[in-house]
């Protein structure tokens, strides 16, 4: 059997966390197959890059350096890992699902019709039988991802392509080093062998940091806060957990009024109406005014001092405490639980 | 002034965003029946980005593509509602089964097929798998470039197309040669509503198949008028390889699927304590809730 590879990625001469972690899972999976792990590297002054990537585990690290393949583009980076896995017939390919990484790994799948999973949230090693064709296969990636809006949670293969190629989201899998001084091999490759004159027609005219427009209508995790809160200040404790599992921070008539958080933020039926997969109502007593631009929420926890708030009428959990108490515990037990 | 030639890729999708309670089953279950099929949002992103293209390049064509099963000609007539010129709709049922790199290439064939344009738009992901594939395997079996996320079109000039894009920590313009395939982030503009004047020129167009079903009065309707017609194109019509199509053409497999079960009619009261917010993440992360 052929080994696992991890497309790294590189942001100002680091490889970012998400690679770290795929190659920390590269690592397990190359063990339990019983094969070595690679790794790509392309981008521009790479030099001592191994360094970064070797104590993961890596065996064998292919690295194309260009000083036209950084920042990165789809089509020179799609041609020379379209390439190498053509040459050396990866088992397992992984690649963050970063917005590089679902941009490059569709197009390598395509350009090699071999079947890719985005966004797996587990990834397992296992046997496969397939009774039309009476047929067993061994050592499958089972790659595993929600679908569905995430109301279902499939579990998918690829019994005859290769690589078997799966996309992780950033903190997914835990990044944990192997040995400080662990050693695998270097090729550099032939950069001209790998791309085409053509691959370069994407100008980049500029890049900068510029914050997105608040979303909360389509997030599937919203963390609302209502006068109960208490102060702006402790509407940083929402922000937070919101980053943490990846929600929007929205807030009640109330607390706008209260100037704790902004008009573009109330939910309700003079604001927006939501209905996430799962609402955490943080001090809010729950007015029907309130209720009516969230009640067809899936799943609604309520944080609330008072147990007899209306809103644990329709809540799912209701959890009687401060919300500057249970929302650092919240945080803390999700870190805990997911790593 | 020059024109060009865009074809928006859309695909009717089930609601998946709003499963409120009243979606579920009493085992807590979706219940994927009662979803609504709906355009997905973030190709109405898309098809607005083309229009607004049109807007600003008179004479510019905007030709919607989906793929699915008959009742999917709604995606095309709700785009022609909204200002887009013609559509087609790709349908058999060979189809049925195709992964992300099976639909690409049956959507490869048709777009193919109406060459030569100068770009080809559709949202970045669908609702329903969110797997943001088909975009960039659809502009690698044409061998053209693609450009992801975009939020917005700056400009065309001399055949070159500048585009704002929106990634995970900002923004990057880039711009172009075309054609080019491009696809949209959610966070560009909504798209445009209806237009009572497409509205009522385009309300009786139908594919074929839907007009074998009408009166005598539709058929005499639609003769002399062409924009009435929804083009149905079958593996036949795209002289398809039908081995890179449906299941058998689909390298990947669903080997399970598991229902996430969402539980809890009552509140179920909890105090603060550690033991019970680490019970309740785990709980949460369990049941796929968040994680």
């Amino acid at each position: 059997m052929n080994n696992v590879i991890v497309y790294c990625e590189i942001e100002d001469g680091n490889i970012v966390d998400v690679s770290l972690e795929l190659l920390t899972k590269g690592r397990s999976l190359a063990d339990l197959l019983n094969v070595q792990l690679d790794a790509v590297i392309i981008g521009k002054e790479l030099k001592g890059i191994e360094h970064q990537v070797y104590p993961f585990g890596v065996d064998n690290l292919y690295v194309a350096e260009d000083s036209r393949l950084y920042p990165y583009q789809t089509l020179p980076h799609a041609s020379i890992v379209s390439k190498l896995f053509g040459e050396i017939k990866p088992e397992i390919a992984l690649f963050g699902a970063t917005s590089i990484g679902r941009d490059l790994a569709p197009r390598i799948a395509s350009a090699l019709k071999c079947g890719l999973t985005a966004d797996c949230t587990s990834l397992e090693i296992g046997e496969h039988e397939d009774k039309k064709k009476k047929k067993t296969y061994k050592d499958l990636l089972f790659q595993i991802r929600p679908a569905f809006g995430g109301n279902i949670i499939a579990t998918i293969i690829n019994p005859e392509t290769r690589p078997q190629m799966a996309t992780v989201r950033e903190g997914v899998m835990k990044k944990e080093i192997k040995s400080m001084s662990y050693k695998g091999k270097i090729t550099k490759l032939e950069v001209e062998k790998y791309v085409r004159e053509e691959d370069f027609v994407v100008r980049i005219i500029d890049r900068h940091i510029e914050k997105s427009k608040v979303n909360i209508k389509n997030s599937q995790i919203v963390i609302s806060g209502g006068y109960g809160v208490g102060s702006k200040e402790n509407f940083d404790l929402l922000f937070e957990l919101a980053d943490v599992l990846g929600g929007e921070v929205g807030g009640s008539r109330a607390a706008v009024d209260a100037g704790y958080i902004t008009h573009e933020r109330q939910i309700g039926q003079t604001g927006v109406t939501v209905r996430p997969k799962l609402y955490i109502a943080c001090g809010i007593s729950g007015a029907v005014q309130h209720r009516a631009g969230m009640d067809q929420s899936a799943l609604i926890i309520s944080i609330n001092k008072d147990p007899e708030a209306p809103i644990n009428q329709i809540a799912d959990y209701a959890i009687i405490g401060d919300v500057g108490t249970v929302l650092p515990k919240m945080i803390k037990y999700y870190k805990k639980n997911t790593k | 002034m020059k024109r060009y030639k865009i074809i928006v890729l859309a695909k009717q999708v089930p609601d998946t965003r709003n499963v409120g309670k009243d979606a579920m089953k009493a085992n807590g279950t979706v219940n994927r029946a009662a979803l609504p099929a709906i355009f997905n949002p973030e190709d109405l992103n898309a098809l607005e980005q083309a229009l607004r293209l049109k807007d600003r390049y008179p004479g510019t064509t905007v030709t919607l593509l989906t793929m699915g099963p008959g009742r999917a000609a709604d995606i095309i007539r709700e785009g022609l509602f909204r200002g887009a010129d013609d559509g087609y709709l790709i349908t058999d049922r060979k189809f049925a089964g195709s992964d992300t790199l099976a639909t690409s290439y049956a959507i490869s064939l048709a777009a193919k097929k109406l060459m030569p344009f100068d770009v080809i738009m559709c949202g970045r992901q669908a609702i329903d798998g969110d797997t943001a594939q088909v975009g960039p395997q659809v502009a690698e079996k044409i061998d053209i470039p693609q450009i992801t996320y975009a939020e917005e079109i700056e400009k065309i000039e001399k055949g070159k197309i500048t585009i704002k894009r929106r990634l995970e920590r900002g923004v990057e313009n880039v711009e172009c040669p075309m054609p080019v395939l491009i696809t949209v982030h959610g966070s560009a503009p909504d798209c445009r509503a209806r237009n009572a004047k497409f509205l009522l020129r385009y309300k009786h167009a139908k594919t074929w198949t839907e007009r074998q079903q009408d009166t005598e009065d539709y058929i005499q309707l639609s003769e002399g008028r062409p924009y009435l017609d929804i083009r149905e194109w079958s593996v036949d019509d795209l002289s398809a390889d039908e081995t890179y199509l449906g299941l058998s053409g689909s390298p990947t497999k669903v080997k399970k699927v598991f229902n996430v079960v969402f539980t809890a009619k009552e509140a179920k009261v909890l105090g603060d304590t550690d033991a019970e917010m680490d019970d309740l993440m785990k709980d949460l992360i369990e049941n796929h809730t968040i994680g």
